[in-house]
């Protein structure tokens, strides 16, 4: 994904691109390509990013619909998390005998 | 200010945290890369040239169809490559344009000609098996988007070694005309190929940032070492040899010892003064400008589909 946009230039926009690589799993992100459109994304990812049976679907997404966190703010943004260790089961000491939990 | 940036961007590099487009980093690891990856995006698609020369002459189907299917490959490795670089803030056409110019620089050996089908074989042995050699400690570059397209470059470049071998393996084995053929292309892409691996370390001023800060995993020497130790051990199974007198296996440095680089020929080539030079920026500018109307086309089929949408859904 680019942090810059192509406002002026005559480039084809920016697409991201998300392949499904099996049924029952979910779309993953592999890359990005330029394209006119939506269509053209869709063909051209299939050049791209399956020639070797890599997808069963794929999913592609004007960059500039993509909005992101910003990285300066990870430590606020993702802190909080920290001393909340309760929120996993290992958190909890109970007895060895206690089967099926 | 900057220094703390920086200490915190060298810390993270240090822990094998990768950087992302969107996280602070130097301005020169940024044109560094910027440079690196796009250099390596330019060498993908001039390195489609020479092979694209004999997919119309490949002795058979079964031939051809691999040619084709990798020459494809090598078009998908320079767009993996230059969406990298765009997450550093180049635009595409900017990077064609450097190319177009000559103001960029791609991998030096795709400026030796293919004379002979055998150079398809050479190719993908040893110009594929350098490239391998060097590609795949970029799988760890400290730059995501650079180490996420390696990823799948390197999957891909396996099989080109290895088709390239089996053209040589066959031709070895073939008649005189056939060996001779063979050999003459070891001949003439051994020393280009040892080059691929640039300077020695003494002569290459960015190693020691550029290991500092992980683009880099391992010296132009190392690799290059590593490459000549694998080579020859692998000529033996197709019978040839590599021509260099001064190959020799080293006990006391478990290594092979090898012949002087002709590094003038090596800078030579580098300032445009190679065999081919010319004519392959020739060719791409040329597919680049015979393929405008296309490009207009494509623009013009969607601007279209999107106006006839807009009066539907009015």
């Amino acid at each position: 994904m680019t942090t810059n946009e192509h406002i002026n230039s005559g480039e084809w926009p920016l697409w991201e691109i998300f392949i499904r690589s099996r049924q029952g799993l979910d779309h993953k992100h592999v890359g990005s390509l330029h394209a006119v459109d939506a269509q053209m994304a869709i063909e051209n990812a299939r050049d791209v990013y399956t020639r070797r049976m890599e997808g069963v679907s794929i999913w592609v997404v004007e960059s500039k619909h993509i909005h992101a966190s910003n990285p300066a703010d990870a430590e606020a943004f993702y802190d909080p998390a920290n001393d909340k260790a309760y929120r996993h089961p290992t958190f909890y000491n109970l007895p060895d005998e206690l089967k099926h939990m | 200010m900057e220094k703390d940036f920086e200490e915190i961007f060298q810390d993270k590099v240090d822990k094998e945290i990768k950087i992302e487009p969107k996280d602070w980093m130097p301005e020169k690891y940024r044109q560094t890369l910027i440079r690196q990856i796009s250099q390596h995006a330019h060498s993908e698609i001039v390195g489609m040239l020479p092979e694209g020369n004999w997919i119309t002459r490949a002795p058979n189907l079964r031939r051809k169809a691999i040619l084709l299917a990798k020459v494809q490959d090598e078009a998908g490795h320079g767009l993996y490559l230059y969406s990298a670089a765009e997450t550093l803030g180049i635009t595409r056409d900017e990077m064609y344009d450097q190319l177009h110019t000559g103001k960029a620089k791609y991998s030096s050996i795709f400026n030796y000609p293919t004379l002979t089908w055998a150079d398809i074989g050479a190719i993908g042995w040893l110009v594929d098996g350098a490239a391998i050699m060097n590609q795949v400690p970029l799988c760890r570059s400290s730059f995501g988007p650079y180490a996420r397209a390696m990823v799948r470059v390197c999957k891909e470049e396996s099989f080109h070694q290895r088709q390239g071998f089996e053209i040589l393996l066959t031709l070895s084995k073939g008649t005189e005309a056939q060996r001779n053929m063979a050999q003459d292309a070891v001949n003439r892409w051994w020393w280009p190929s040892v080059m691929m691996f640039g300077p020695k370390d003494d002569e290459s001023p960015n190693t020691i940032m550029s290991m500092k800060w992980k683009i880099k995993r391992f010296t132009n020497d190392e690799l290059r070492q590593k490459f000549v130790d694998i080579c020859a051990e692998q000529v033996k199974i197709l019978g040839l040899t590599l021509p260099d007198n001064d190959l020799k296996w080293n006990a006391a440095t478990n290594h092979y010892d090898f012949g002087a680089i002709d590094w003038n020929e090596f800078w030579e080539v580098v300032k445009g003064n190679g065999p081919c030079n010319k004519q392959r920026l020739d060719t791409r500018k040329k597919a680049w400008e015979d393929g405008a109307w296309v490009r207009e086309a494509a623009s013009a089929y969607a601007e279209k589909r999107k106006n006839k949408k807009a009066v539907k859904a009015a």
